[in-house]
């Protein structure tokens, strides 16, 4: 299986700042993926959102970005769409 | 399946996907379509999917898709077309948008139930081919508030605008033999207004009612759920038709009321509606 490699050609925005959502804005990395989180769960969680976000994009074949999230307790499923919805805007031209 | 209640979950909402299955709906509908903004389009399908993917939620799930008329309908059914849900709620229903539905569910092999929503005049006026145009079609569902806007009519609470239009959907929907599901019922914060609108509609035929709060979902589920006394009554009826073939009696009476085609087809609906139907019961009206 070919491994799938993906490049952020722009900055995109997914999610909202809702209750249950998070807004994920994503841009070109510096050679690594970079994420910076603010939640209203950080103590809590903080680390297990990072790594959703971060195992989501790799799935995604991005190994390449600056990520800035908002979580307003967000579940998994909501953090892997709002990336993945992030990724498919960011990556079109 | 008769859907009592089906309750409309918007598309792009996390909160509400998230706590869709405890709502007490006998469906859920998960809007693709007004409820999610142009453009979050693309969005919404991806959060669906991680919903469904992720909680396999048990119950029975529709989405309803962006009309043919869209720019959104073939990238919603490719979105979709894996995913484990009960069927599609087709909106803006016509002849010609269910033959493509259709042949987009054949060419893909998928057995998805379809609901149909007439919202339109001329959707209602050929209900009766647009359901003939689907193999799937399970319910004609009727969507006042388009509808009324196309007709120019005044939508109002009292639905009398909207009578020829409830009637006409069921007639359609009985000739068939699928669900007739009415429009929802708009002021969220009215119940007593809620029940009088769902009574009507009942009183009229219609089988069911769509929902777009989950405040309406109990008081609707009670006036379609028949009562105990309705239950029993059709019982007997349906006992009384086991004796009489028994015996090779056409007609007989119950309680000094002749029973006929009419009141047997009747009673066998209430128990499908109250879950106490049989498939022996098939047999009863032959």
């Amino acid at each position: 299986m070919v491994e799938r490699k993906l490049e952020i050609k722009k900055m995109a925005t997914a999610g909202s700042l809702e209750s249950n959502d998070i807004l994920i804005m994503i841009s070109k990395g510096e050679g690594k993926i970079d994420i910076e989180l603010e939640s209203v769960v950080e103590k809590q969680f903080g680390e297990d959102i990072k790594k959703v976000i971060h195992d989501t994009l790799v799935e995604e074949g991005i190994t390449d970005a600056k990520v800035i999230a908002k979580d307003k307790g967000a579940l998994d499923f909501t953090i892997r769409a709002r990336v993945r919805a992030c990724v498919k805007r960011g990556v079109e031209n | 399946m008769n859907y009592r209640t089906l309750l409309f979950i918007p598309g792009n909402n996390p909160g509400m996907l998230q706590s869709s299955d405890i709502l007490g709906a006998d469906g859920i509908i998960i809007d693709l379509e007004d409820a999610v903004a142009l453009t979050e389009k693309d969005a919404a399908r991806i959060l669906v999917r991680e919903y469904l993917l992720t909680f396999k939620p048990e119950g029975n799930y529709f989405i309803r898709i962006n009309p043919l008329d869209s720019p959104y309908f073939y990238d919603d059914l490719e979105a979709i077309k894996d995913l484990d849900i009960t069927g599609l709620v087709l909106p803006k229903a016509s002849v010609e948008s269910m033959a493509a539905l259709e042949d987009y569910l054949d060419k893909n092999d998928l057995d998805f139930e379809v609901i149909a929503l007439i919202e339109n005049a001329m959707g209602l006026e050929t209900a009766l081919d647009i359901v003939r145009a689907s193999k799937r079609i399970v319910g004609l569902f009727l969507g006042a508030e388009d509808l009324t806007l196309d007709l120019g009519a005044k939508r109002t609470k009292e639905s009398k605008e909207i009578e020829y239009a409830r009637s006409k959907i069921i007639a359609a929907a009985k000739a068939a033999g699928i669900q007739a599901l009415d429009t929802p019922f708009t002021d969220t914060d009215d119940l007593e207004g809620l029940k009088i609108d769902t009574r009507n509609a009942k009183d009229l035929g219609m089988t069911g009612k769509t929902v777009i709060s989950p405040r309406h979902v109990d008081i609707i589920n009670q006036v379609f759920t028949p009562t105990q006394k309705e239950i029993d009554y059709a019982l007997r009826v349906v006992e009384g038709v086991k004796g009489a073939k028994e015996k090779g009696l056409g007609a007989f009476s119950l309680e000094g009321k002749m029973i006929d085609a009419p009141i047997i087809k009747r009673a066998l609906n209430v128990l499908k509606t109250s879950g106490d139907y049989k498939e022996e019961y098939d047999e009863l009206l032959e």
